[in-house]
Order: C-alpha cells, then structure tokens, then sequence
C-alpha cells in the first residue's frame, strides 16, 4: 500500500486519473462525501492543501505526492524528485507595469509568496533587493506602489495583462512533479517503482 | 530497570557495549569548542549555523555541533595502526527556521591505516546498530568516486555540476537532462536508476564505469560488498547513488541507515580522507553517527497512564504502615501516594488506605 498526497484542485484530479490509468486506482475518491483518506488496493490517496503536499512527504505521512516545481524550489524539501509530470505547466516570472523603468541604483522591491525564489535569483544577479512577502493577490502590490516588481507564477498571463502588467523576465519553468519519501522509497522500493515506469509511460511514451 | 528505560536510552547502552567489543575506545568531550574549528569546516557541518558565545577571557566559543572534527583534532595517528572511538554525545544544530535543536548522537570513527578490514568492519558495526535499534533496518552504500567521476565527464561549469550532483541526490533525472542540453547524459541516468542488492546492481555498474577513476571506485565498492555478504543479510544492503555527501570532505564509501517507520535517514557515514588531509592528519578515516533523537517515533503505543497505582491516605495514617505498603506495592507496578486525587494524573486504579492496611474493597 503506498500513502499519496494528491493536491486539492484540479491539477489533483488530472493527476489520479493519471493514477488511475497506472493501475492504482482509488474508486471512493470519485464519491461525492466528506471523507479525507480513500483507500484503494494498492493505494491510500488524501487531498492536502497544494503546497503542503513536500511537507506530508518530507516528514513520512505520505509515501509520495505530487507538487509543483514551484513548492519544491521554494521549500527545498529532502526528498526525491522522481518524475516531470508535465502537468499544469506555467512558469515562474518577474512581472511589472508595463511602463516601470528599472533603475539598477536603487533597491528592487519586489512582491512576492516565493521569497525564497526571488531571493535567490536577484542574488545571481547580484541586485539588492527588498522582499515584501504576500499570500496573495501579488498582482495589487505594483498597481498600489507597493513594490516595483512581483516575482510570481504565470499561467497565460491573462490576469497580468487585465491589469496593466506584464512578465517582464521567466526565472524558471515550472511543473507537477511526482516526489518521493526518501525512507518509504527503500521499503516499498517495488510499489514505488512500478507506479512511476507506468506513470512515464504516459508522459514520455517509454520506459 | 530495563523496562522504564526509553528506546533512546536502551539503544545508548547496548550499542557503547557493542562498540566497546570490537575496541573502540570511548570519547569524552565537552559541551563547548573554540569556534573557530567549525568556522574553518563549516562545509563539513549540515547547517553553517552554530550557537557561539564568548568566555571568560573573550575567546569566541562553540556549543558543538558536531563530534568528529574534535575527535580529529585530538587523534595522532601512527603508521601501520587504527585508532578506533566511539561516542555518546549530545549536538545542537540548527533545525528550519526556527531555532535550534539538542539531538543525541552516538557514533564511532576509525583513523590512521585504515584499510578494507577496517572499512567493512565499520560498515558492519554500522549495521548491526540499527538491528539493535530494529530489526526492518535497510542500509544504503554508494562510493562519491564512482558519482564524481560521472559528473567529471560532462562538460558543465562548476556551478552546474554542483547542480548536477543536487540533481543526483534527489534521483532527479528530468533535472539532469535540463542542465545538460545537448550531452549524452545515459550514463548519469543510469546509475540514478540503480538501486539493489550488490548482485543485482554490479552487472549494471561495470558499463558505466569506463574511465580509470570510475573503474578504481567500483572495484573498491565490490571489495567492501563482497565481504559485507555474509555479514549484512537478507538484501539489506543496498546499492544507491542518491547519497551526496560533500565532495570537499568526503570520499571513497559512503552509507546511509534507515529503519521502517522513521521519515529520514537515523545514520550516516562514510570514508573521509580529505578532511583529514584538511586538517594536517596522517592517514585515512572512516565513521558513522546515528541519531538516537528520533527513535521515539518508533514507539507508537503511548503509555496508557501516568503511574499504575495511585494510594489514598489520609492525615490520620499510620506512617510506618504506609511506608510499607508502598515499599510492598511498588516491587509489582509504579505507585504515587497521595492525600488527593491529583487532577491532571492518570492511573490504572486508585487504591486507599485504611487503618494500617489497603482497604479490601478496591
């Protein structure tokens, strides 16, 4: 029996069916109740919040899960990155006003939930910055002056564009990943590999 | 006594006598060193992070946060020999964001001329104490040679290959095809993938393993393999790659322990030369540490109460007679005497105390 984290949402439900066509379904999980675990014949799947998922998985509760590469940059949990499941793909930007003049001699503030990332990146760059961590609504924070730019993930870009922003540099592509607990993956080594040969047999056609 | 003990602390004895029959002496060290030993190795450590404060005469002091490195800096090595220690010792180490933590650590090193003996037989030691600790133990071995000069053959600027060897420890293969555009990236791939016993893993490793460094390394692993067969059974030993350790400290071996049950690895160890070339030693080295803090997971029935028996008296009691029956009482189970019911205290049963003896009615 493998523990899976599956994230709430859409992407959660794109990935079981992918489970499902592996051969580790799950049937209760489609009944429309309130339970929070369903079990299946070789599988226990759970929905958790989306970026707790590295957390369930880092720490045991679930054996593997599936989480965006985002979530995996920003927390940097110890775990195994198993599998580029080329789900719910976008990409992680710096997005601004479209008129903002960038001047290198001043501090970049930048807006963002993925402080980690933005730290990172400006640090390549060697550029002194000023994190204003959000938990949401990133976009409102250049509209008010808040900040000069927001680090956050773009999908289309629709919403930047609604708003009068637009991505101005891609800091790194991002998508769902299958990852693993790093213990659960020397005992239940079989299980494990089995679901991930079938699952990328599906994403890339081979084994 | 046995049975008040934790797991923690059983797991402290048992494997100080196990250590102490194969002649590893103990190591005592105290609770602070001068900073500057983990400022000039901080890379060495898990987490640059250490609590530092100053003594009496303004020297900037360490709580330690690792063993090793002091039980290097107190070892002189002698051509031919092995020094062997071991240790109980407690380390603080920064853990997330938010502080620090106490985590108990025991362990052993063997320094000096350490050769394949000695390599297996702390492999060996290393695995029989984690089936002290539990019988559903797997331990995992790599060589850093074999990883390293598998990364040495791809064209990449240091940045990346550190990238790589991250890639590497994650069993992240989509990653590695990321940072490697263009280069033929099969064999790296490949050894990700490997993971077994020896027997199912070596026929895979042989063509991988074409330059002369990769070569070298994998003839040592299957030395040490080859040897650990009859001691480390039951496929227990397993081959995998996904062990990084610092290449700056690290090389040759490398092994990790993990019991069933327990979220991360409880040991973790391997050969590492370089720092002991670092530090001005003679010699090779070779050890592991086992980080007792986290087997009280392993204990999933809580206890049920508080104390077995909880005796009521009263003011008017006759003192010695309580004495007594408490003396009497607590040879079969645990006993708390008291005049009232403690509110927070759970217990098995209540018994009272009545004129000069346990009332017959409890």
């Amino acid at each position: 029996m493998i523990n899976v984290a599956l994230p709430k949402g859409r992407l959660g439900e794109k990935v079981y069916d992918m489970f499902a066509r592996a051969g580790f379904e799950c049937p209760s999980i489609l009944e429309n109740n309130r339970k929070l675990i369903f079990e299946g014949d070789k599988v226990c799947c759970f929905w958790v919040k989306p970026s707790d998922v590295a957390i369930y998985v880092e720490r045991g509760a679930a054996d593997v899960g599936v989480v965006g590469k985002d979530i995996i940059l920003e927390y940097q949990p110890d775990v195994y990155e198993m599998l580029d499941l080329k789900l719910g793909a976008c990409r992680m930007c710096v997005a601004t006003k479209k008129d903002f003049h960038d001047d290198p001699e001043k501090t970049l503030r930048v807006a963002t939930k993925f402080s980690r990332i933005a730290r990172r990146y400006y640090a390549e760059k060697c550029r002194d910055i000023d994190i204003i961590h959000l938990n949401g609504s990133i976009e409102l924070a250049p509209i008010l002056g808040l900040s000069d730019v927001i680090v956050d993930i773009v999908e289309t870009g629709k919403t930047l564009l609604e708003n009068n922003l637009e991505p101005i540099e891609t800091i790194v592509p991002i998508s769902a990943r299958l990852i693993a607990n790093k213990a659960a993956y020397k005992f239940k080594t079989g299980e494990i590999g089995t679901l991930i040969r079938e699952l990328n047999r599906q994403v890339n056609g081979n084994d | 006594m046995y049975r008040t003990m934790k797991r923690e602390e059983k797991a402290v004895y048992e494997l100080r006598e196990l250590y102490e029959r194969f002649g590893y002496m103990p190591f005592k060290m105290s609770k602070f060193e001068e900073y500057d030993l983990y400022a000039r190795n901080k890379d060495f450590l898990k987490s640059e992070r250490v609590i530092t404060f100053n003594d009496i005469s303004g020297r900037l002091m360490a709580l330690k946060p690792d063993v090793t490195l002091s039980i290097i800096k107190n070892t002189i090595t002698q051509p031919g020999c092995v020094r062997k220690m071991h240790y109980a010792e407690n380390v603080y180490r920064a853990s997330g964001e938010d502080g620090f933590r106490e985590i108990m650590q025991t362990g052993l090193e063997c320094m000096g001329d350490v050769d394949l003996y000695d390599l297996c037989e702390v492999i060996s030691l290393a695995a029989e104490s984690l089936r002290i600790i539990d019988e559903r133990y797997v331990i995992e071995i790599s060589h850093m040679g074999i990883v390293s000069s598998l990364v040495q053959e791809l064209n990449l600027s240091d940045e990346d290959r550190a990238l790589v060897l991250q890639c590497v420890g994650a069993k992240n293969k989509d990653g590695i095809r990321q940072l490697c555009v263009g280069q033929n990236v099969d064999k790296i791939i490949s050894l990700i993938d490997q993971h077994g016993r020896a027997d199912q893993v070596m026929s895979e490793l042989a063509p991988l393993c074409t330059n002369p460094d990769a070569l070298k390394s994998l003839q040592e692993l299957k030395a040490v393999t080859d040897l650990l067969d009859d001691v480390v059974k039951d496929g227990r030993l397993i081959i995998d790659f996904s062990i990084v350790n610092s290449m700056d400290y690290y090389n040759g071996i490398v092994f990790q322990g993990y019991i069933s049950g327990l979220p991360s690895s409880v040991s973790s160890g391997g050969q590492y030369d370089k720092l002991m070339r670092r530090m001005s030693r003679d010699g090779k080295a070779v050890g592991f540490a086992i980080y007792l803090d986290q087997l009280q997971r392993l204990d999933r029935e809580r206890r049920a109460y508080d104390v077995d028996t909880i005796l009521l008296y009263d003011e008017n009691a006759d003192m010695r007679a309580l004495s007594e029956a408490v003396r009497e009482l607590s040879r079969k189970c645990s006993v708390s005497a008291q005049r009232a019911l403690p509110e927070k205290m759970t217990s098995r049963r209540v018994l009272r105390f009545k004129d000069g003896g346990i009332d017959a009615n409890d």
